[in-house]
């Protein structure tokens, strides 16, 4: 990934979401950048704007035997044609339609090397329609898909419900996704600053840019005044109360009230040795695979300087060294899996063999 | 010594290529550039897709984001000749008696002579297309292989499966041969008398530029640091035989290959600018120019073999003269 690479953003969300009113917003709003958007369908985005792609989604399935390795052939395309005219546009943004696995797309973005020579991804968004979410949930897969697969979740038409309505639903997205930053919004109108250019997926932002990361995890965590996660000024007109639970250490299996079938594996411990931990990650990657749809971790490795990162899309793992320990940090490996059906005892018990 | 003439223009040359003695550049920014006593250009489309030139050798066809196809001739006067509406147009083909083909999401166009538009609907998006060299019949590239449809009878189209996604599709010049390139590092082939499969990988990159040598003996591709030709003049085309790797550097990657008209030798253009003439027989290689400031993207040879136009990705575009 260049320096000079063009970040796109990809926005997920069921039908009456608000995905073209945020398109609206990002197309017309003053905030000093260009956005080229590759829509499925013109539809309702009242704007003519040559930067304006509608293309049909095209899955493809890559011809390796791995039904998971997936990507957007229409994107390849569309991704080759407008990085043929840089300097039009400073980033890029594609809008799925309603029931769009998010995987594929993201995957395109590490899996076809001319796409990826030239942009990078930066954040999977999803919205979600406050009022219709826990039936969306209930119908559909894709739903929930959505929500473990978003960097970002913005909790849409939160005018709909009540504030304990909201709370529940927060409840929800948080047990399948215990990570991603939940933003209430009306309209849509989330700062674009939240969305856009967030480096989820760049291995030297993505963890730096939440200090906390599996903190929550830790029953000896209590929130703070310092602790800027989530709450607070980030997000300031936003409500102020906490995105995680801190009843709930450990969304082992879902949310059984709502029906969801995702959950997220959280995993520490001390230092890896690093002889085992990469065989490790890359076993599970390539069995569970098709079942992990992100992870995410930080990792100490023994006489180590720098904390080593990972993140991973179904069986694709990147790995990097971050930066250096700070002297004040416990060295100790945090890794956080969201999927379906995960063996957490095998999960756990794997993990700890791979202690230095 | 060969000489180069240059031509440096501003932004990524989609296509080089001959009208008649003219060479002509089009650009992605939709400008068609001519080197006709002097440099010439017009503003073709808002956004350039595709280009192809037609069978006579006189007109450039091309496909733009603004979903229009037009047709430009030697002197450069452009007329529009077909519309996909919003979308872009995703690739194009010139055919027999004048005929186009062009297409957008599921969508091919095959527009005659006289104006008349027939339209093929695929399941999936097509991705390339192909007229055959005899008769009106056009094969689309899609997921899972290609279909070959017949343009002027109501034959049933023959579908033609390899699992996986193919990009682009050729028949070969006596029409034996049909050739796709796949989203994965390779060439699928069918031998279209007995539907016999043939695979060609090993690449370490995808193809994107491929060409026949006369009489289409050898099929000459991009995707690796050598151009990779493959043996066509058997019964089974490539199968069971080994390519020729001809202009192999350490240093680069080859980005387009363009056979000569009629001898055994391949021009091929590499990632850092750089472009070689290399003969089949003994791979002998004659540096043609030495780099320039981004990969080859475009290339062909003239009808009498004597010129190479070439166009880059950065814009620095020329005419090489091995006549010197």
């Amino acid at each position: 990934m260049s320096e000079q690479s063009i970040p796109v953003t990809v926005l997920t969300g069921y039908l009456g979401s608000g995905k073209t009113t945020l398109l609206n917003r990002i197309l017309t709003e003053d905030h000093g950048k260009r956005y080229a958007v590759i829509v499925n369908e013109f539809g309702e985005i009242g704007i003519d704007n040559d930067l304006i792609v509608e293309s049909d989604e095209e899955i493809y399935e890559m011809n390796n035997g791995c039904v998971c390795c997936t990507v957007r052939g229409d994107l390849v395309r569309v991704v080759e044609g407008l990085m043929r005219r840089p300097g039009r546009f400073d980033a890029i943004v594609v809008e799925t339609t309603g029931l769009a696995d998010p995987a594929p797309v993201a995957q395109t973005f590490f899996m076809d090397d001319d796409v990826r020579e030239k942009t990078r991804l930066d954040a999977v968004v999803a919205l979600v329609d406050a009022k219709h979410l826990p039936l969306r949930l209930k119908d559909s897969r894709e739903a929930e898909d959505q929500i473990a697969f978003a960097d970002v979740v913005l909790l849409n038409k939160t005018d709909l419900v009540s504030e304990e309505e909201l709370h529940d639903l927060e409840h929800t997205i948080r047990a399948i996704n215990p990570h991603a930053r939940i933003h209430r919004t009306e309209r849509s109108n989330v700062a674009l600053k939240d969305i856009l250019d967030r480096g989820a997926f760049d291995l030297q932002r993505a963890l730096a840019s939440d200090p906390h990361f599996l903190d929550h995890d830790d029953p000896d965590h209590v929130c703070g005044p310092a602790c800027d996660h989530d709450h607070g000024h980030d997000h300031g007109h936003h409500h102020h109360g906490h995105d995680h639970d801190h009843g709930h250490h450990h969304h082992d299996h879902g949310d059984g009230i709502h029906g969801t079938t995702i959950q997220s594996v959280s995993l520490r411990g001390g230092e890896v040795d690093p002889q085992k931990f990469m065989p490790w990650i890359q076993k599970i990657t390539q069995l569970d695979g098709p079942n992990i749809l992100r992870l995410k971790g930080i990792i100490a490795f023994p006489d180590d300087p720098q904390r080593y990162v990972v993140q991973g899309v179904h069986m694709i793992i990147e790995g990097d060294h971050e930066r250096d320990w700070k002297a004040s940090e416990k060295r100790e490996s945090r890794i956080v899996f969201i999927g379906r059906e995960l063996d957490r005892e095998k999960l756990e018990r794997t993990f700890a063999a791979c202690a230095a | 010594m060969p000489t180069v003439a240059p031509l440096d223009l501003d932004g990524y040359c989609l296509f080089a290529g001959f009208l008649g003695e003219t060479p002509v550049f089009a650009l992605a920014d939709g400008t068609v550039h001519r080197l006709d006593q002097g440099h010439q250009s017009s503003q073709v489309h808002d956004g350039l897709s595709c280009a192809v030139v037609s069978l006579d050798g006189k007109t450039l066809i091309t496909g733009g984001e603004d979903g229009l196809v037009k047709r430009t001739d030697g002197e450069g006067t452009s007329e529009e000749i077909g519309s996909v509406g919003r979308k872009w147009v995703t690739t194009l083909a010139a055919g027999p008696q004048g005929a186009v083909a062009y297409a957008a999401g599921k969508q091919a166009f095959v527009r005659l002579a006289d104006g008349t538009v027939k339209e093929f609907s695929e399941e999936r998006s097509v991705e390339g297309l192909a007229f055959a060299p005899k008769g009106l019949r056009l094969a689309t590239a899609r997921y899972n292989g290609g279909t070959l449809h017949w343009v002027m009878t109501a034959g049933k189209p023959i579908d033609l499966e390899w699992k996986g996604a193919h990009t682009a599709v050729m028949f070969s010049p006596d029409g034996k041969f049909l050739v796709t390139t796949m989203q994965e590092n390779a060439l699928h082939g069918w031998r279209l008398d007995e539907m016999k499969h043939m695979r060609m990988s090993g690449y370490p990159a995808k193809v994107k530029s491929w060409s026949w040598s006369a009489k289409g003996k050898w099929l000459a591709t991009s995707g690796a640091p050598a151009a990779i030709v493959w043996p066509f003049q058997g019964k089974d085309g490539p199968m069971g035989k080994a390519p020729l790797e001809l202009g192999t550097r350490g240093d680069a990657m080859v980005t387009a290959v363009a056979c000569h008209p009629e001898e055994d030798i391949v021009a091929i253009g590499y990632s850092d600018g750089m472009v070689m003439a290399v003969r089949f027989a003994d791979s002998k290689e004659v540096l043609l120019r030495r780099g320039g400031k981004g990969p080859i993207s475009s290339m062909a040879w003239d009808k009498e073999g004597y010129r190479v136009v070439f166009g880059s990705e950065e814009g620095d575009c020329g005419v090489i003269d091995i006549r010197g």
